[in-house]
């Protein structure tokens, strides 16, 4: 092979290797430890000792189901919301944003350049019981729709219901829906519209038929940027949750640091994450693709 | 390519539609779709309006009060007597921006390999992509604090930062690579033809082709290392940042924060207001 | 095994600097299979090596251990925020008095937010072995508390630098029930974890925890989310003793709370003040401190030591093992026992101070005010019994209960669900 040849054929693997290797030292070994972690038996004051005993899975799964679904639902509620919110701002973004498309993207990214504790505490005083929200509604006499859907706790507020939880999740986690979706619509070829509106297509179904198709790998990575975090995210429920809102990530850190059960705290992370996984495959075959990864990859 | 997307692109479309319809739905659909973006955009910003406006309010000092009582400066005059935030602050901006340059330069040389080339590691490579994108946040700190532990690495400054670009770095890989995917090899082909090295046809033709991807990639990194909480708390040692510095004295004070933290909020969100401004600015200019 | 005389020379320098030995140096090599062939042979124990704790060779090496510590005027001191006194901005006036009268500077770090949480990011580092990176840190009489005495975590108190202690501690924070002779801890504050409640907002006065009950107050209630002042206060709302309680008291006492969850709006962590404040709470589990402090800003404000009784902590000073300068750590913890300096902080931090002789320097303080307010203040702070507890309280605080490790399993299984379901 001419030097060239190889140097081509080498290349990929060289572009590839610092990242590659970043992860593999930070990311893949930790977390093989932590696979370690989770079958060991024993106690923090005597040490623990490779048993590999699985049955500490049997046990997340016993205690903490409730929180393990709750946190599912909350992410699947979250994201669906998302995507619903998301997908009008990065149609509006990808198709009608002209030269201001830049501009538009860090405008919606420019709350996260503020702590998300201050931007919580702000929900905090809106949503409170003599805050802003309840406080129009209640001008307007409009409170009672709230109660009536259901989303309000039994004293009439908003704040520590699973509502404030739900709310702030969509909340903190809405720009990650936006940009995969902004970036698939973006690069919709717009001779594929004209060529759509040339056979007498209306502009409903020329969506229907060219841009939504086109923009599901982008739909795929926004549920997949959203609902994993979302699904994992425990801050949110601490600040403005309430009595019967917890979720997984904080009873994890409990088993971690108080408990100092690290078996159990690392089997409950691989119940998450392996839940987390089976449900983006899942997604991912009902979209059609039996690649989950290559779909991501688009 | 998209700018034909906008208004021209209406245009063509309307022209091919039944007029009385054709009229109405494209005054509908102008009107409403910039209606809901600038609604959405409001709702994201709308704390942010709450935490400019109580950096005003008067109070005592210790924590933001609920009431209004008047409009005061003196929080402004005043930023600085907290030095813990100050340095928490400091080590969050400076964390956060060498986090996106580390992330920027690993995850574009590996998002261009990816989109470009087809080569044996490739599946294995996106796993490891898709594994960390889907690992909860818990478990990449927790994990990663086991690593240190074991190996004795004192926690601090740079294993915050190693951590930082250990979850940022997926998320510039996932962005450059759709980029990448969509270019035309044809252009490299050319300026290859033309005598350019491989180098220089990464600089001249492929980087300002794909700069998209790396600014958006980018943009998510430092947006992300410059408000985690999870992963930092478990991995700092006894270096604050500013999210860790919020949250303790949010906790501590009750549910509440000092006005200075709404003071830098409010000046760091100035800052990047005045960056989009400045870039909207430079884009009108360009074209 | 038993008979053997401490660790001898070991524990000095196991005291000061982390230990060497095979297992680090294999760690450093290799990395793919580190992750796994590490933890498959098991995380180690941090069971103390024994000793004869309390014997006279015991006495002698803490005593050879101080004999060779020299002053290096740096201080690294973590606390929780808002404990100690603030002055114009960031700086502690009580802090840089102390440079000022024995040299030593103080790097002060409120990191410690709750108990947990900090012993969680701690104990990994002094399992290794590893100097923590501070001298001098508070932390409650608890769980924690109790595992680092277990596993031999803290420098033992040399007690010969602790004359203003013993001159001037209160009853309370001498001889606590949890560290018998002071051997390793001082006491910084202590506080009650008793009921606060807005009695405008309820329509009358609150005197039992079976007050939360109260079907009126639902939604209005608030608990703490944690497994001490928790199932406390819930034994103590049962009537009985937290310390002598038994395995099934606690059964009982998580069924009162399981009948209480539903008027309870949340369980808080420290944030329930700011919710008592703004009326979203009625009613709550609160800390004595926290009450008085915000009674600034909320006036309405009350705080009852409800008459079934309640749990009475302390939150104590301690040298963590490994730390770099712990002379000057046993410095200051004995200079704040001074009378003027106790009176410094029990100003600002406004939860009950351990030396008792602070109560007449208010009383002289607030005949000595010129303004209406600083009297009125001073009256305040030295006739609450919010800071200076009477004896008919003192009769009903209990001290928590001491777990051992089985029985913290047991306990926990029984409370975390209430406050994490």
């Amino acid at each position: 092979m001419s030097a060239r040849a190889i140097r081509r054929r080498l290349t990929p693997y060289v572009l590839v290797l610092p990242g590659w290797l970043w992860l593999l030292i930070f990311f893949v070994v930790p977390a093989l430890s932590m696979l370690s972690v989770s079958t060991m038996t024993g106690d923090d004051l005597n040490g623990f000792k490779q048993t590999f005993h699985f049955g500490t899975y049997v046990d997340a799964w016993n205690q903490y189901h409730t929180q393990i679904v709750r946190s599912l639902t909350y992410g699947l509620i979250a994201t669906v919301l998302c995507l619903v919110i998301a997908y009008p701002v990065a149609y509006w973004i990808a198709f009608r944003g002209g030269r201001y498309k830049s501009s538009l993207l860090f405008l919606l990214l420019l709350p996260f350049f503020v702590s998300f504790v201050i931007r919580t505490q702000s929900w905090e005083f809106m949503l409170d019981d003599h805050g802003m929200v309840l406080g129009v509604l209640r001008t307007l006499h409009l409170e009672g729709i709230l109660h009536t859907v259901g989303l309000v706790g039994s004293g009439g507020q908003i704040l520590q219901t699973s509502t404030a939880v739900v709310g702030g999740l969509v909340y903190n986690f809405l720009p990650f829906t936006i940009l995969p979706i902004y970036v698939a619509l973006e690069r919709v070829d717009p001779a594929l519209l004209e060529a759509s509106a040339d056979l007498y297509a209306s502009k409903a179904v020329a969506f229907r038929k060219v841009v939504l198709p086109l923009s599901m790998p982008g739909v795929f990575a926004a549920v997949l940027l959203t609902f994993v975090p979302v699904a994992s995210d425990y801050v949110n429920a601490q600040i403005l949750g309430g009595a019967k809102t917890t979720m997984v990530g904080t009873v994890i850190q409990t088993e971690y640091f108080t408990n100092l059960n690290y078996p159990l705290a690392a089997s409950l992370s691989f119940i998450l994450m392996a839940v987390l996984l089976v449900g983006i495959f899942a997604y991912a075959k009902a979209l059609g693709t039996d690649d989950a990864l290559e779909m991501a990859a688009a | 390519m998209t700018a034909l997307a906008g208004p021209a692109l209406d245009e063509a479309m309307e022209d091919r539609l039944p007029s009385g319809k054709r009229l109405r739905g494209r005054k509908r659909r102008g009107v409403l779709l910039p209606i809901w973006g600038w609604l959405v955009i409001l709702w994201l910003a709308s704390p942010i309006i709450v935490m400019i406006v109580y950096g005003f309010n008067d109070g005592n000092g210790k924590a933001v009060s609920t009431t209004w009582n008047g409009f005061t400066l003196k929080w402004y005059q005043h930023l600085f007597v907290y030095s813990d935030l100050t340095s928490a602050l400091v080590n969050s901006i400076t964390i956060a921006l060498l986090t996106t340059a580390i992330s920027i330069v690993l995850g574009t040389l590996m998002g261009v390999a990816l989109g470009k080339y087809r080569f044996r590691g490739t599946g294995s490579v996106n796993l490891l992509l898709f594994a960390n994108i889907a690992a909860p946040e818990v478990v990449l700190g927790a994990a990663l604090l086991t690593l240190f532990l074991t190996l004795n690495i004192p926690r601090g400054y740079s294993t915050i930062l190693i951590a930082h670009v250990m979850f940022s770095v997926a998320y510039v890989v996932v962005t450059v690579r759709a980029r990448m995917a969509g270019l035309d090899p044809a252009l490299e082909e050319a300026a290859r033809d033309l005598g350019a090295g491989p180098i220089a046809t990464f600089f001249r033709v492929t980087l300002p082709m794909i700069w998209p991807g790396v600014l958006a990639g980018g943009l998510l990194a430092f947006a992300m290392s410059i408000d985690d909480y999870i992963i930092t708390s478990f991995n700092n040692g006894q270096t604050q940042t500013f999210p860790l510095w919020v949250y303790g004295a949010f906790q501590r004070n009750g549910g509440s924060v000092p006005p200075q933290v709404n003071v830098m909020g409010t000046l760091i969100f100035a800052f990047g207001v005045l960056v989009a401004v400045t870039g909207a600015v430079g884009s009108r200019k360009k074209a | 095994m038993a008979n053997e005389p401490g660790l001898g020379p070991d524990l000095a320098r196991g005291l000061t600097e982390p230990r060497l030995n095979r297992r680090r140096f294999l760690q450093i090599g290799g990395l793919g299979a580190l992750g796994l062939g590490l933890t498959a042979c098991g995380i180690p124990g941090s069971k103390s090596s024994g000793g004869n704790l309390g014997g006279q060779a015991w006495r002698d090496e803490i005593g050879k251990f101080w004999s060779q510590q020299k002053q290096t005027n740096v201080l690294n001191f973590e606390n929780w925020p808002l404990y100690i006194d603030v002055g114009k901005g960031s700086d502690h006036p009580s802090l840089d008095l102390f440079t000022k009268e024995t040299g030593i500077k103080v790097n002060y770090k409120e990191d410690i937010q709750d108990d947990a949480s900090f012993y969680g990011k701690i104990a990994p580092v002094l399992k290794a072995g590893q100097n923590p990176g501070f001298d001098l840190m508070v932390i409650t009489n608890g769980f924690e508390l109790e595992n680092l005495f277990a596993r031999d975590w803290l420098i033992p108190l040399d007690q010969s630098r602790m004359s203003n202690f013993y001159t001037y501690a209160s009853d309370l924070a001498k001889d606590p029930s949890y560290d018998r002779g002071n051997v390793y801890t001082m006491a910084w504050q202590s506080g009650i974890t008793g009921i606060g409640y807005n009695p405008k907002l309820i329509g009358k006065e609150i005197t039992s925890w079976n007050d939360l009950l109260d079907p009126k107050l639902k939604g209005k209630v608030g608990m703490f989310a944690d497994n001490q002042d928790l199932p406390c206060s819930a034994l103590c709302a049962i009537g009985v003793n937290p310390e002598i309680s038994t395995p099934a008291d606690w059964t009982k006492a998580a069924d009162w709370l399981k009948k209480q969850r539903p008027s309870v709006r949340k369980y808080y962590d420290q944030s329930y003040i700011g919710a008592l404040k703004r009326g979203d709470l009625w009613a709550s589990m609160a800390w004595s401190g926290d009450v008085f402090a915000s009674q600034a800003d909320n006036p309405d404000l009350r705080f009852v030591v409800p008459k079934e009784g309640a749990a009475i902590w302390t939150d104590n000073m301690c040298i963590p093992v490994h730390a770099s300068h712990p002379l000057d750590a046993m410095i200051y913890m004995d200079y704040v026992y001074q009378p003027r300096i106790a009176a410094m902080l029990a100003d600002y931090i406004n939860y009950i101070t351990p030396v008792s002789a602070v109560q007449p320097i208010f009383q002289k303080e607030a005949k000595a005010a010129t303004s209406k307010s600083d009297k009125q203040y001073y009256q305040n702070l030295s006739t609450s019994p919010m800071i200076f507890p009477k004896p008919a309280d003192f009769a009903k605080l209990h001290r928590y209960r001491v777990l051992t490790a089985d029985e913290e399993v047991k306990w926990n299984a029984l409370f975390e669900p209430i406050y994490q379901a």
